[in-house]
């Protein structure tokens, strides 16, 4: 069904999760959590800006800008502290998986993307939920831009 | 083989001085034959971000609980994961974690559940190891297996079960979840998601206490005078109080049963682990809603 398939970013990531033991893929979650980018220095300045994700165990900020272009193109950005791995990890995954792509191929990617990571035996579903409210947040504020 | 306690002054005046060590007591003693560090934190990937030379890692989801059945893993598991850890029967543990030893303090409470005997916390935990400027590293050891023995875990004196806490109305309960929990205007702690508990409130009867009130700024424990302030003074314990302290999942009251049991030395205190995520969806058990503790109903073994 096509409405389940994934961007290929973000199907590359999840490939990448599943083809591992369930100890490398906390491994590779803590590579994501050390890749998150740093928020860019306007955004630094201006942390109002950024929307708190009260669902994750830890705090995690978001925002995304909305490119003029057709294809609506969405960037991200994440903020969370780095005593938050486990948080920083799924921000990282949604980041590399989901930035720079179109609106309406946001909105179109599964709600259980999280569960697809092969994580929820290590993890607890207290944490996994936290990562598919990020996911329905910037979902929602991609819809409420009115740009999909 | 035990290792020697920390003689720190603070420590003196609490119950069982044993039972903490300092931040300086463990770089001093850091290597010592028979001690092991143990780091037990909420987040999942915490520890492999940095932590104390020579800790292992303990997790409380995938290590210490039942993979199907909501329980404590058996004697079996437990000796398992105390081998693969590099933990003897006599070995001296002493562990720590994020969030004022929350989590630490939950890891020992399990490890009292098999009765492991010299089990310590880290006073202040991660937190202030880092605060103080302490070296972390990455280097996970590899311990030598360990011929740990298969031990019954032993519930009864500090683990209180849902018909436990229907029989002990009239006895003294400790609610240390927050204040929005206990009054019932939500079921889960403050900028946590929502936990899947039907009704908000408290069991009727039990005191609020939040557990954070017997740690200080630092996530060091509160001095004994300010401790029995709040848990004798406040919460109105009395010597030979038979306890039963509960919060969301047996977690933050872990913490509360540390201070209780080993810093004020009361002997008869259990942890209700179901806590509120059992008590808030069972049919038909009473609870109070609002700010008062409510009337104790009648003891179940006495209807």
């Amino acid at each position: 069904m096509e409405t389940t398939e994934l961007p290929q970013q973000l199907a590359e990531i999840v490939d990448d999760f599943q083809a591992l033991s369930e100890p490398d893929r906390l491994q590779l979650l803590l590579e994501f959590s050390r890749g998150l980018p740093p928020l860019p220095d306007r955004l630094l300045d201006h942390p109002e800006l950024l929307e708190q994700v009260v669902e994750c165990q830890s705090p995690l900020f978001l925002t995304l800008d909305i490119a003029d272009d057709t294809e609506r193109s969405v960037s991200l950005f994440f903020s969370a502290p780095p005593e938050a791995p486990t948080t920083r990890g799924f921000a990282g995954v949604l980041q590399e998986g989901l930035d720079g792509l179109p609106a309406a191929q946001i909105l179109a990617v599964p709600d259980d993307v999280p569960e697809r990571l092969g994580l929820t035996r290590a993890i607890t579903p207290l944490r996994m939920r936290g990562m598919a409210a990020m996911l329905g947040r910037i979902k929602r504020k991609i819809r409420e831009s009115g740009a999909a | 083989m035990s290792v020697a306690t920390d003689s720190n002054e603070k420590f003196a005046r609490y119950a069982h001085p044993e039972r903490l060590v300092s931040t300086q007591w463990l770089a001093d003693n850091a290597g010592t034959e028979g001690l092991v560090v143990v780091e037990s934190d909420e987040d999942v990937l915490l520890y492999e971000t940095g932590h104390i030379e020579g800790a292992v890692k303990i997790d409380w989801h995938t290590d210490l609980n039942d993979e199907v059945t909501r329980d404590y893993v058996d004697g079996e598991g437990f000796a398992r994961l105390m081998s693969a850890k590099g933990i003897s029967r006599d070995s001296t543990v002493v562990i720590y974690g994020d969030k004022s030893n929350w989590w630490a303090a939950y890891a020992l409470w399990v490890f009292t559940l098999f009765g492991h005997e010299d089990v310590r916390l880290l006073d202040g935990g991660r937190d202030k190891w880092i605060a103080e400027g302490r070296p972390l590293t990455t280097d996970v050891p590899q311990p030598q297996p360990t011929d740990y023995p298969v031990v019954k875990r032993n519930d009864a004196p500090i683990r209180a079960y849902l018909s436990d806490v229907l029989d002990h109305f009239g006895n003294p309960l400790i609610d240390v979840r927050s204040p929005e929990e206990y009054t019932g205007a939500r079921t889960h702690m403050p900028a946590y998601p929502e936990e899947g508990a039907l009704r908000g409130g408290h069991i009727p009867s039990a005191v609020s206490v939040p557990w954070a009130r017997a740690a200080a700024e630092d996530g060091t424990f509160r001095t004994r005078e300010e401790l029995d302030a709040i848990y004798r003074g406040e919460a109105g314990l009395a010597e030979g109080d038979d306890v039963v302290a509960y919060c969301r999942i047996g977690e933050r009251s872990s913490h509360t049963w540390f201070v209780l049991q080993h810093l004020l030395g009361f002997q008869n205190v259990r942890n209700y682990d179901g806590s509120w995520t059992e008590w808030g969806n069972v049919v038909r058990v009473p609870i109070v809603k609002g700010a008062e503790p409510g009337a104790a109903p009648v003891p179940a073994g006495q209807r």
